[in-house]
């Protein structure tokens, strides 16, 4: 597989505060890579080294072989949270000022926008203008994408079809990274890297991560009762739907948590929300960044 | 449960319709909000779950039917703008709330610094709100919303751009006013976050297109799916979707060898992805 982009024990320190401390991390082509992280994790310092926009303090960052510039960039497409666009000009019109700067002509818009090609972008339903963005990331042919949270607001088809489109491009070739804050949207990732306070934590397919991983689930006459007795023992709970979930204890400490709560105390599979959230915690409980290896 | 004589109390909104001139952004949707539950309204932009909300909170009046909600001070809103002052204190959002609402100094000393214990904010009671993450000032604002122990609280979008972390803190935020007795509705664009709630509610261009739990939701899916590596390709193909690297479809009245794939299960997200098909193609809108 053809490397796009290389971290090799890249870090990044700001005074005292590392923001990045020795990450490494590939992204190939036809990939598609997903990156986890709470806030403060340092996923944006990441990108912001792959992009150029900012230089390592140690180790090595490169891109399509070479150091970051504005030379990899152009071979970049990018699609920020807030979409990149311009609202006072046209669907039309902003992929033509695109195409002008990187110096070809635009491939025009999908079918599902052309209806709305000659209308103010800022005029247009959220989910025309993310399309639009998508164009325009895709139109000079960029051999990686890197995507931030691609699909916030979508509904589920919504959401479908734009992966098809990000899934189009890698099986055209190209890389993609994509940030997010969504296990629906992590599930679609190829290989997941998962940050926190700096380092990488966990990486692997979404199932390698989860591995087998339990948590206690608690199935109550009342709810409510039983939210009170667990939260009353300090354990962590959440809701789920009319029962509760316990990612951080075992069925015997949740039983006797439960007093003469009645309830259903059984075990089931952890999410991959539950053990990213369990790995953040890890990292947040070791100050000296002492977490677990990468898988 | 608590709030003595409102654990039965059952909130929402029957028949609504709303226009904003030519456009429906509600079109005969109903709601039902019981005490001690927590509601979920899913849609994408547009889908009209911020308008519907506005009418439960009581920000806005339909233009037709029923919305049964307590007295406006015994509610709490959380707009999609999330309502805090950006330049002053976490503290101070939260006294001035509090002495808004007429709470006791007592009380909302006491409430205020639970919650921000919980939700991990104790450390940022003296900072800015304007200079909080995303995540901070969203369960902030929930605390606001929440903090004079109303009987319906009514959220939009309380976890957009929130972080996982931030995010579990919210969900803690949100099932303690529930264990309180309180009703709860939230807009969220992500089925998982549906999955946990009592029921759900889902709106497409401001019309439901399912409800009830997630369960009879996912019971009440038309048909059957099936999985494949590969795009299905014939009239299979606008009917399937990509999920989770692969293609589902969905065989609206499957007959014998429907077609190739591994038959599956549905859940919540597929429920619902059939439902705004089913939809789009009887509008031939694919």
């Amino acid at each position: 597989m053809k490397e796009l982009a290389a971290c090799a024990r890249a870090t990044k320190r700001f005074g005292r505060f590392t923001a990045v401390d020795e990450v490494d991390l590939r992204v190939g082509a036809g990939e598609i890579v997903g990156l986890l992280g709470a806030n403060g994790a340092g996923k944006t310092t990441l990108i912001r080294l792959l992009l150029g926009l900012t230089g390592v303090s140690a180790g090595e960052v490169t891109l399509f072989g070479e150091r970051p510039s504005r030379a990899t960039r152009s071979r970049i497409g990018y699609v920020p949270q807030g979409l990149g666009l311009y609202d006072d000009l046209s669907p039309a019109e902003n992929l033509q000022f695109t195409g002008q700067i990187f110096g070809h002509v635009d491939g025009g818009l999908p079918d599902d926008v052309r209806p709305y090609a000659r209308d103010l972008v800022g005029s247009l339903p959220l989910g025309v203008q993310r399309r639009v963005a998508f164009a325009q990331a895709l139109s000079h042919r960029p051999e990686l994408l890197m995507l931030d949270e691609p699909t916030s607001g979508v509904d589920p088809l919504g959401r479908a079809r734009l992966w098809e489109t990000i899934g189009d491009a890698a099986e055209a070739g190209a890389g993609v990274l994509v940030t997010t804050h969504y296990m629906e949207e992590a599930q679609e990732c190829g290989r997941l890297v998962i940050m926190a306070a700096g380092r990488v934590v966990a990486q692997g397919t979404a199932a390698e991560i989860v591995g087998s991983r339990l948590v206690t689930v608690v199935e109550a006459e009342s709810w409510s009762a039983a939210f009170g007795a667990l939260e009353a023992a300090g354990l962590q709970v959440a809701l789920a739907g009319r029962g509760l979930r316990v990612p951080g204890a075992g069925p015997a400490d949740v039983r006797r948590a439960l007093g003469d709560v009645p309830a259903r105390v059984a075990e089931a599979p952890a999410t991959l929300e539950e053990r990213f959230f369990e790995l953040s915690q890890l990292s947040a409980a070791e100050p000296d960044g002492a977490a677990e290896p990468a898988a | 449960m608590s709030g003595a004589g409102t654990a039965t109390a059952v909130w929402g909104a029957s028949d609504l319709r709303v226009s904003y001139g030519h456009v429906v952004a509600l079109d005969g949707v109903s709601l039902t909000a019981p005490a001690g539950q927590v509601t979920a309204v899913v849609g994408g932009d547009g889908a009209g779950k911020s308008t519907l909300l506005r009418c439960l909170a009581g920000a806005m009046s339909p233009g037709r039917g029923q919305v049964r909600r307590p007295a406006k001070e015994r509610t709490g809103y959380l707009p999609a703008s999330s309502g805090i002052y950006p330049d002053l204190t976490v503290a101070e959002n939260l006294d001035f709330r509090a002495q808004g609402y007429g709470m006791s100094r007592q009380l909302a000393a006491q409430r205020s610094a639970e919650y921000l214990d919980r939700a991990g904010l104790a450390p940022a009671a003296g900072r800015l709100a304007g200079q909080l993450s995303g995540g901070m000032r969203q369960k902030l604002a929930v605390i606001a919303a929440m903090l004079h122990q109303p009987e319906l609280i009514v959220l939009d979008e309380p976890t957009t751009g929130v972080d996982p972390v931030s995010r579990s803190g919210l969900w803690w935020l949100i099932a303690r006013a529930a264990a309180e007795g309180c009703a709860i509705v939230l807009a969220t664009t992500y089925l998982d976050e549906a999955e946990r709630c009592t029921s759900v509610l889902v709106l497409d261009a401001g019309i439901a297109l399912a409800s009830g739990t997630p369960a009879e939701i996912v019971a009440a899916m038309p048909g059957s799916l099936r999985s494949s590596q590969q795009r299905p390709d014939g009239d299979a193909f606008a009917r399937s979707w990509r999920r989770a690297g692969r293609w589902r479809t969905w065989d609206p009245d499957p007959g014998p060898g429907a077609g190739d794939g591994q038959a599956i299960e549905p859940d919540l997200q597929d429920a619902v992805t059939v439902a705004a098909l089913a939809r789009q193609l009887r509008a031939g809108e694919f």
